[in-house]
């Protein structure tokens, strides 16, 4: 087997627009390194490792790869190099075989392939493996932990000597992680393969990396080799200085005497089974606002689920005002609960309906005594949007227009519209202001502040630590399911809201 | 109230508008459905033209045939309106779950099982009144397909089942069924060479409309499509559909019963095309046989694609085909053509149409909102 690839980034930048996603970053992992690179949501990890695989071209910046200055134009010259990448969801065809699969991944497969030759070459490849897997089944049958091993052989196959894994372990139970991250610490020990891990986890950085980086809004905020920094200290370099703003002056504090949103020891699963959640107890009052914070994929979208009524509950009581709720249409509209989404364009509005049509998605059937219509008032929706698309300040070219014209801002405007008016008892909202414009996201809270301060109790699922910092009476950390830290915003610790959100509780 | 707290930054640009801009605008945004199927239409019109020069014929000819054979004569217009009203039926088979973002195209099934159920019903209760019979034949119909393609929509809506294919095979079902009911038990042994079930009787008959010569089914079809134009644009259940049909996640996540939505209106838009199979029996066969299975259920695809699945735009494009269908004859005998020439060309629109579809929001003079955004960057 071919040596590992020492790689080392100079100066790497790279621009959106003004946006910096990447801010002059300089790292350097030696040959048979074991690398981690930390960092919040959104804080340049995937822009580097992307700038690195060529999927991007640096701003400005240059990549050394086994110390010679390299040009990569994309993924297949960055195959050419030696670079390799292991994504967070699996690039396998579920149908073909393992054996079929690592063929039929290599740039230079023949027209006619030779399976009894290319099986041979395989075993004897796989002969020099650490991992074990049986090639002769689809790729269907095989558990994450294989399928995971599996996209690293591919990898290897391609003769990758320096490996990028992003959040490996994601999709993996701690036991397959456990064995696929030491299968590839062991790897880099015997010098084969030089490993860059993005991750979130302190616990596997602690245990199999050699050397790590923090990036924290695309600029390097520290590093070193691991076990010379206290995880404190790592969170502090991922959290940084954080000022707590007030967009929106509070007026009133919780009302304690009236819990409008009460779960208790709800469980749940996603879909595909791989991510439960289980909630012991949580509450929002009258008058607050409860932020979620949390990396993303810890479960908050399963528990957003559960509270918009896509997903059942598995165990447990949720309730509404003393009353269980289960996100039917006549319940929210009783109990005058409202949900927001995150990405309300694709989940919340009807793209190619009007701005009219889809600010009267929540009222179009209720009639002014309260019972469901049967004639659609056309003309009062129209003038009820009108009204709002005024009130909420919507730029749209009209009311007519399809929803899909408008900005990202003005689509959660308009959807803020539709939700916000009419007097609002629970207001659950996800990522409100992700992907948003600087003007639209202080208008968006705003809103969310004012509607706290007219008596609604507000759950905030954020993976903008920020936003959770910036509009939260109470501030709750989401890890692997749970909920694992509780803070008043005003003792609200950064360092310790940070280790929760690493999952070291 | 939370809104009025917070500031209003802008006003929107609506209600800067001039009337006269709006009016412009309401006027683009409409054209669009119009412009492009039309422009779709003549791309075909073209392409056949072309298949026919091959072939050694004129087009030319071909034009005048079709206008003598479907629109040249009070008979044509009678031949054409007779062929229209299936094709109203059908078309709402279509258009009905295509608001709900579903592609139905088996109406064909629901045809057939609709005229059987209905002839079925009458033999039995040939006693009794005739307007009674008639009913409980149109009550039996509109069971029929309303089960029929309702199942398509459970098997969507429950189990997660394509709905294109399933009504496609669920429709060669029906046939077959229907085929080995007529051919077997049902059959009325007086039926020697075209296997029928027995008569639904003389009296129970629907006679034609006074003064134009086409039977019932022509006013009752061009009824169902203004009731499913106000169904689905002037009813709260309409305007859910076309919100589960625009977005499924965003109806779900608004509580709307997305499932039940589905299974209601694809069983109405079988019911509908199961009346076009009870008048085929009541009003022009007598009883229930292979002719049931005229390809109207196929026609009604291409008439509800060519209407945008706007109810209102059914009938128009149903008589226009209907003429097509009529003329068909007269192509076969004058241009000595074979009989399929003019599904070459119903295929060749078809096609023409679905490429038409990726062109909607690509022209700018049918797009307010894009002319808008250029005057709001030059102010």
């Amino acid at each position: 087997m071919s040596a590992a690839l020492p790689i080392e980034t100079i100066g790497m930048t790279k621009r959106f627009g003004a946006f910096a996603a990447l801010d002059d970053v300089s790292i350097k992992i030696e040959a048979g390194g074991f690398h981690a690179l930390l960092g919040e949501n959104g804080a340049g990890k995937s822009t580097l490792v992307k700038c690195i695989m060529g999927f991007y071209a640096p701003t400005s910046g240059s990549l050394l790869v086994d110390n010679r200055e390299v040009a990569i134009a994309g993924p297949k010259a960055a195959q050419a190099q030696g670079l390799g990448m292991v994504y967070q969801h699996f690039t396998l065809v579920p149908s073909l075989t393992g054996a079929e699969n690592l063929v039929i991944a290599r740039a230079d497969v023949p027209r006619l392939i030779d399976w009894g030759r290319e099986r041979a070459a395989l075993a004897a490849f796989m002969a020099g493996m650490p991992f074990r897997l049986d090639l002769d089944r689809p790729v269907a049958t095989l558990s994450a932990g294989e399928k995971q091993k599996l996209e690293i052989v591919k990898q290897l196959s391609l003769k990758a000597r320096f490996l990028i894994l992003d959040e490996p372990t994601s999709v993996l139970t701690p036991a397959e992680a456990e064995e696929v991250l030491g299968l590839l610490r062991g790897m880099t020990d015997a010098g084969a393969l030089t490993v860059l891990m993005i991750s979130h986890k302190f616990r596997e950085v602690e245990t199999f990396a050699r050397s790590f980086s923090v990036l924290r809004r695309g600029r390097l905020a520290g590093g070193g080799a691991v076990g010379a920094v206290s995880r404190d200290d790592m969170a502090a370099m991922m959290m940084g200085e954080r000022r707590i703003r007030t967009v929106a002056a509070r007026s009133g504090s919780p009302d304690p005497d009236r819990t409008v949103l009460q779960l208790d020891g709800v469980t749940a699963t996603d879909p595909s089974g791989l991510r439960r959640i289980a909630i012991d107890s949580l509450s929002v009052r009258a008058r607050e606002i409860v932020g979620i914070a949390g990396v993303s994929g810890n479960g908050q979208k399963e528990l957003a689920d559960v509270l918009g009524g896509q997903v059942r509950a598995t165990g447990g009581r949720v309730a509404v005002a003393g009353a269980p709720y289960a996100g039917t249409r006549a319940e929210s509209r009783s109990r005058r609960v409202r949900f927001i989404p995150e990405e309300p364009l694709r989940n919340a509005c009807a793209p190619q309906m009007s701005v009219a049509e889809n600010i009267g998605f929540r009222a179009f059937d209720r009639r002014t005594d309260g019972r469901t219509g049967f004639w659609l008032d056309t003309g009062g929706l129209r003038r009820r949007a009108r009204d709002l698309i005024a009130r909420f300040g919507v730029k749209t070219a009209s009311a007519e227009a399809p929803i899909a014209t408008l900005s990202g801002g003005n689509v959660q405007r308009a959807v803020l519209a539709r939700e916000l008016t009419d007097p609002v008892d629970l207001l659950i909202v996800v990522n409100p202001c992700f992907g948003l414009d600087f003007a639209a996201v202080s208008d968006i809270r705003s809103r969310i502040v004012a509607a706290r301060n007219g008596g609604t109790a507000v759950l905030l699922i954020s993976e903008d630590l920020d936003e959770i910092l910036e509009l939260s009476d109470r501030i709750l950390v989401m890890s692997e399911g749970r909920l694992v830290y509780e803070t008043t915003a005003a003792e609200a610790e950064i360092g310790a809201i940070g280790r929760h959100m690493a999952g070291h509780h | 109230m939370v809104a009025e707290t917070a500031p209003s930054v802008v006003t929107a640009a609506a209600t800067r508008a001039a009337p006269a801009i709006r009016a412009l605008a309401w006027l683009a945004r409409r054209a669009e459905a119009v412009a492009i199927p039309l422009g779709a239409v003549l791309v075909g019109l073209a392409l056949f033209g072309l298949f026919l020069l091959t072939l050694g014929k004129s087009p030319a000819a071909l034009v005048d045939l079709v206008w003598r054979g479907g629109f040249g004569s009070a008979f044509a217009w009678q031949n054409s309106l007779q062929r229209a009203a299936p094709l109203l039926f059908a078309g709402l088979c279509v258009a009905l779950p295509a608001r709900l973002g579903l592609v139905v195209i088996g109406g064909e099934g629901a045809i057939v099982l609709g005229g059987l159920a209905a002839a079925v019903v009458a033999p039995p209760l040939s006693g009794l009144p005739a307007p009674l019979v008639v009913a409980a034949m149109a009550l039996a119909a509109l069971l029929a397909g309303a089960a029929w393609i309702g199942a398509v929509g459970a098997l969507k809506a429950y189990r997660g089942v394509d709905a294109t294919i399933a009504s496609l095979l669920m429709s060669s079902i029906a046939i077959a069924l229907a085929n080995h009911l007529i051919e077997g038990p049902l059959r009325d042994p007086a039926s020697l060479n075209k296997p029928s079930t027995l008569p639904v009787g003389e009296a129970n008959m629907l006679g034609a409309m006074p003064g134009i010569g086409v039977h019932w089914g022509l006013s009752a079809g061009l009824l169902a499509c203004l009731a499913a134009w106000l169904l689905v644009e002037r009813t709260t259940l309409g305007f859910s559909a076309r919100i589960a049909g625009g977005n499924v996640r965003a109806a779900q996540i608004q509580g709307l019963p997305v499932r039940r939505l589905i299974v209601g209106f694809t069983a109405l838009g079988g019911a509908c095309a199961a009346l076009a199979g009870f008048f085929e029996v009541v009003a022009v066969q007598g009883n229930a046989n292979a002719t049931l299975a005229a390809g109207y259920g196929f026609t009604g695809i291409l008439v509800a694609f060519l209407a945008r699945h706007n109810p209102l735009a059914i009938p128009p494009v149903a008589l226009a085909l209907g003429g097509l269908e009529a003329s068909s004859g007269l192509i076969q005998r004058r241009m000595q053509l074979p009989d399929a020439t003019i599904l070459v060309l119903e295929g060749l629109l078809f096609l023409c149409l679905l490429i038409g579809e990726t062109a909607y929001g690509r022209f700018k003079i049918f797009s307010p909102h894009l002319w808008a955004s250029r005057k709001a960057s030059a102010t």
